[in-house]
Formats: C-alpha cells, structure tokens, sequence
C-alpha cells in the first residue's frame, strides 16, 4: 500500500494529473479514491462512530417520538404502534412543560445580553492591557474550567437563606431568599451560568478581536474619534460574526440546561419555577419511564432553538452574512 | 472543488496565527498605543471581573476549612480559631474522595484516549492526505457540531443502558463522548500548518502513511495535542447528566456524580453540610483548575477560535 501511494504521489502532486497514467488497473482504482486512499482509512473510526453514536439515535429519537415506546428489559421484541402525533400533544398541553419553556424564556432574556455585552467589554479591555494580562486571563478562564457541580456548592453556600450575599445585603435581602423564590430563582441560576460560562465568551471573542487591523483604529483616531466612537463604530461591528456565534451558542447552552437547576433548586423547585426542560425530559423520559413523551419534547425543543437561532442571525447578523 | 477549499482553509488559517506567533514583536510595537488607549477605567472594571471571578474559589476553600459555617463578613477571612480538616474526613466517608477521584480519571482519561488516537488519524488525513470522500468527512465534522444533546439524550439512554446493557460501565460512560469533533478540529488546523512537500518528500522515500503521521506529522504538532487534551478534558471531567444517568452503582460514579447526589440527598443530614460540601468542591475543582494554571500558554484564544470558527 505504502509503496504504490508513495509512486503514485509525483504525478498527482499537481492537481487531477491522475488520467495521465495509464499503465495499469489497480492504478485507475487508486485514483479513484484519490492519491493517498489510506486517507479514508484513517477516517473510518470517525466516521464510523458518527454514524452509530449520533446519527442513528438522531433518527431513533424522531422514530421514538413518534411511536408509543416504553422501556423493556434488553432483547425483548414487543408491539411498538405508530401514534402519530400523540406524544407532542401530551407534551405541549402538559402545563410543566409550558413552564419550563416559559423558565427557559426568562433565561435566555437574562443569560443572553449579559454574556455578550460582558464578554465583549471584558474582551475588548482584556485584549488591550498589557500588565497582569496572565492573572486577568486565568481569572476569567477558572470558572469555565471547573466542574460546575463544585461551584455550585459555593453558590449555595452564598446565596443560601442567611448566607454571604444576604448578610451584605442586609435588609435588602429578598425575603424568600434567592434560590427558594419562584420570582428570583431563574434569575439566580440564569446569573450563575453567565458568571460560569463567560471565561470562553470572552476567549470567543478575543479571537474575534485579533482579526480586527489596528489601522482602522489608529485611522480613528486620527479622525478625532473617541474611546467609545471606536468601541461602537470599529470593534462592535468588527466581532459581529463572533457575536453571531456567542448568541448562538448561548442559546445552546440555555436549552441543555440541566445540571445548575437540578442542583441549585433541588429539582426545579420552587414549585417548577426553575424546571428546566432537559430537567422535564428527565423526570418525564427516565424517572416515570415514558421516553416517547421525553423525546417527543426534544424534537420540540430543538426545533425551538432552531427557530431562535434564525431570529437571533437575523437580529445580530445584519444583512452581511 | 475539495481542493480549492482547503488551499482557502489554510490561508485562512495562516492568518488567524500569525498573531500569535508575532506575539512579542507585536506585543513591544504597539504596546505604548495600547497602554494609552487602556484607560482606568477598563483596568477597574478587569480587576472588579477578576474579584468577581475568584472570589467564589476563594471562599470555597476558606469555608471548606470552617469548623462551623461562618456567614458574617467575617467569615470571609481565615480565622485560626475556626479552622479544621474535619470536613475533608467527613465528605470522604459518605463518598469515596479517592475512588470518585479515580472513576473521574478513567472516564476523563478514556474519552481523551479515543479522542487523540482517532483525532490525529482523521485530522491528518483531512489536512494532508487527498482521497475520495474527504469532502464529505469534513462536512460531517461540521454538521456534528451542531447536533444537539438533548435529542441524543433518550435515544442514547435507551441504547446504551436498556439495549446494550451498558449501565454502571466505564464504556458506557466514555461511549457518547468518545470522539470529540472540536478535538479533531484543531488538529486539522494544525496539520495544515504544515508544508504538504514535507509529506510529498517522505511518500517519494516509501514511508507508509502511517509511518509518516508516526515520525514526521505527530512530533510536528505536539502542541495541539495538549491544546486538545486541554480542551476535551473540560468536557468529562465536568460532566454530570451523562454518569448520572449511567451510573447508579456509587463505586463506579464520577466524583462530580457523587458530590451531586451528596448535596441533593445526604447533605442534609452531616453535622456541617456546606463544610463537606466544600471540601468535596474543592477536592473535584482543584485538578481541573491546577492543570489551567499549569498548561495557561496552550488554553489561548487563537485555538479556541480557530476550533469553532468552522
């Protein structure tokens, strides 16, 4: 193998000079697959476990969603009938559904401006300081790479009833306190993922800030622009893409959001105020056994971030891309 | 058409690091115009991020050595006459700190093992080797990206733990994460840095492909393992919902699995629950934060950017 892809190499290390050849079979078959066919070899694992760990249950989920599925022990064959549609009513006319769509909404009008307009600020003044750019740097990566399952520990330690945040707060302090109040408790966790979270926003778009030349601001300044008429005028449309992708991959993160309420209200309490619903999924698909209803309220939820993804481009995008 | 796509990929890519590669040049060049445009305030607001941002860790580990949780002000600063090891012993003896600790290894440890040993072999493949096909591999790697979990969740559930009987398991757990398309991202990057003559010269002498990736491709491109060592490691170490589910056995769990079901079931009935439950935080955060702390230089932003960038 290795001695006909090294001989056949020469010819075709300009482009489609393959015909040129003609000497022998196996060599047309050769440059079928192209100059170094070990390539799809190599690509084989990869491909292979695309297809069986995320393509197949991509579609085993739709067919799920639509058929009357419930858990059996392994290698049992039984009826599975086809129920249409039924899955999806049952999902959207369940009210906890509706809630953990409505918490989700509230998270996302929290979580989303506030990562971007942090993560571009804190971006923007990280890329130009010069001293302690290191400490700064680590900073703002530490939470991101922690498990959030220790940070929330500390998180309900200072948001706890007569904890640090309440006793700084002093009579200001809400009086069902944050995490137990059906009107803070979203509100409360939907911080607690931007604070996690915006080590790699920041990261995103100091990338993003790279790209940007530095004529376009010293041509500013010449011009007389300030401070704020460059951040406005050059680096704000300067990271659009960049800030395409954070909403973007903000919203993901909101509608996969399981772990910060399943920890940080007990299950999504008070009283549902902070189901979230992946939380939904889990409570309706695993805990009570009815995976044809969770899936169903996948599907849905997907397609919902689908349909958010498209406004946010929309909304941030412009008409540039 | 493949072609012309990645000869664009790689001046593309050329672009996006030569700034970090003229780093010192550029940093010397313009860094009096920096200083000046960074005025007080944006070093105030960096250093009132900075706070907000470690102040958590800090009283993590200043509360997981509290004899008894102090809330005040106070309690914010270290107190000799309050300081104990008592919480570390507790946590360990409702959950294994070891075990969880090891579980966490060999989960994390395995998602990274498939993760370079495939990621290498397509990355290379992708960036320096033409065949049929590698068009649609490239796209597939794309399209990936973008598959949500939350569909995967319940088809997964019922394949892994119901189908294949892959409950309690290490593989069961490794299985969904096993090869991480971000990971193969920055090694395609980086093989494309390099001269494609390079592996031209080596194919004339009769090297085999893989001889090839072996000796000349991979000691080329040892940064981007760790940069992707760096980046999958984020992803199992810090995973809950996956072992959660998976794992109901407490010998095989996570630490961060155990630690959770601590704080939602047992906490309540320790002596000093936020005690252990700190010093359970602090012995689950402080690999993941050591490791960042040591390999900073290779978490930059380039190679996230270049990674999602797409």
């Amino acid at each position: 193998m290795s001695l006909r892809s090294s001989s056949g190499n020469p010819v075709t290390g300009k482009p489609v000079g393959g015909t040129a050849d003609r000497r022998l079979v196996p060599r047309r078959r050769k440059n079928f697959l192209g100059p170094q066919p070990l390539g799809l070899l190599f690509s084989a694992p990869y491909v292979i476990y695309i297809l069986a760990v995320l393509a197949f249950p991509l579609g085993y989920a739709v067919y799920i969603s639509f058929h009357d599925f419930f858990f059996t022990a392994p290698r049992v064959t039984v009826d599975r009938p086809f129920v249409g549609f039924d899955n999806y009513i049952t999902v959207l006319s369940d009210p906890a559904v509706q809630r953990s769509f409505l918490n989700i909404g509230v998270f996302l009008i929290i979580n989303v401006p506030l990562t971007v307009g942090l993560s571009l600020l804190l971006a923007n003044a990280l890329n130009r300081v010069t001293r302690l750019k290191t400490f700064f740097r680590l900073s703002y990566y530490v939470p991101y790479v922690t498990a959030s399952v220790a940070v929330v520990g500390v998180w309900l330690f200072l948001f706890q009833g007569n904890g640090l945040i309440n006793t700084l707060l002093g009579p200001l302090a809400p009086s069902p306190s944050w995490l137990v109040n059906s009107w803070l408790a979203m509100p409360t966790v939907a911080l607690y993922v931007t604070w996690k979270q915006l080590g790699f926003f920041i990261l995103l778009y100091l990338a993003a800030l790279q790209n940007i030349p530095d004529e376009l601001y010293e041509s500013a300044a010449v011009d007389g622009g300030n401070k704020w008429v460059q951040f406005w005028n050059i680096t704000v449309p300067g990271v659009r893409p960049a800030s395409v992708l954070v909403t973007l991959l903000a919203t993901i993160t909101g509608a996969n959001l399981f772990t910060e309420p399943y920890l940080l209200t007990g299950g999504g309490g008070p009283d549902g105020a902070s189901a979230s619903p992946v939380f939904i999924m889990y409570q309706r698909g695993i805990l009570q056994g009815n995976p044809d209803v969770a899936a169903a309220l996948g599907v849905v939820l997907v397609i919902g971030v689908l349909l958010i993804a498209l406004i946010q481009k929309r909304l941030v995008g412009g008409k540039e891309d | 058409m493949s072609v012309t796509n990645a000869q664009n990929a790689k001046n593309d890519d050329d672009a996006s690091r030569l700034p970090e590669q003229a780093e010192p040049v550029l940093r010397s060049d313009s860094g009096v115009e920096k200083r000046r445009n960074l005025g007080v305030g944006s070093f105030f607001l960096l250093g009132g991020g900075a706070f907000v941002f470690l102040f958590p860790f800090y009283y993590m580990l200043i509360g997981s050595l509290q004899a008894s949780p102090d809330t005040s002000i106070f309690g914010a600063f270290p107190n000799p006459a309050n300081i104990t090891g008592a919480n570390y012993v507790q946590i360990n003896e409702s959950i294994n700190l070891f075990r969880g600790l090891l579980n966490s290894g060999i989960f994390t440890g395995g998602v990274i093992l498939f993760t370079v040993i495939f990621g290498l072999l397509v990355g290379y493949a992708l960036a320096q080797m033409k065949f049929r096909g590698r068009g649609v591999v490239f796209g597939m790697m794309l399209l990936v990206q973008m598959i949500p979990f939350q569909l995967l969740l319940i088809p997964l559930y019922v394949m892994i733990v119901r189908d294949y009987g892959l409950a309690d398991s290490y593989l069961g757990m490794i299985l969904p994460f096993a090869i991480n398309s971000t990971a193969v991202f920055v090694f395609r990057q980086y093989f494309l840095q390099l001269p494609s003559t390079l592996f031209e010269a080596a194919r004339i002498d009769g090297a085999s492909e893989l001889r090839i990736l072996w000796q000349i491709a991979i000691p080329l491109v040892r940064p981007a393992i760790v940069t992707a060592v760096l980046l999958t490691f984020i992803g199992p170490w810090n995973e809950f919902l996956w072992p959660f589910l998976v794992t109901k056995e407490q010998s095989l769990q996570p630490l961060a699995v155990s630690l959770a079901n601590f704080i939602s079931n047992i906490a309540g009935q320790a002596g000093n629950p936020f005690g252990a439950i700190l010093a359970g935080a602090c012995v689950l955060a402080a690999p993941a934060v050591a490791l960042f702390i040591f390999f900073q230089r290779q978490f930059i932003s380039t190679n996230i950017g270049s990674s999602v960038k797409g």
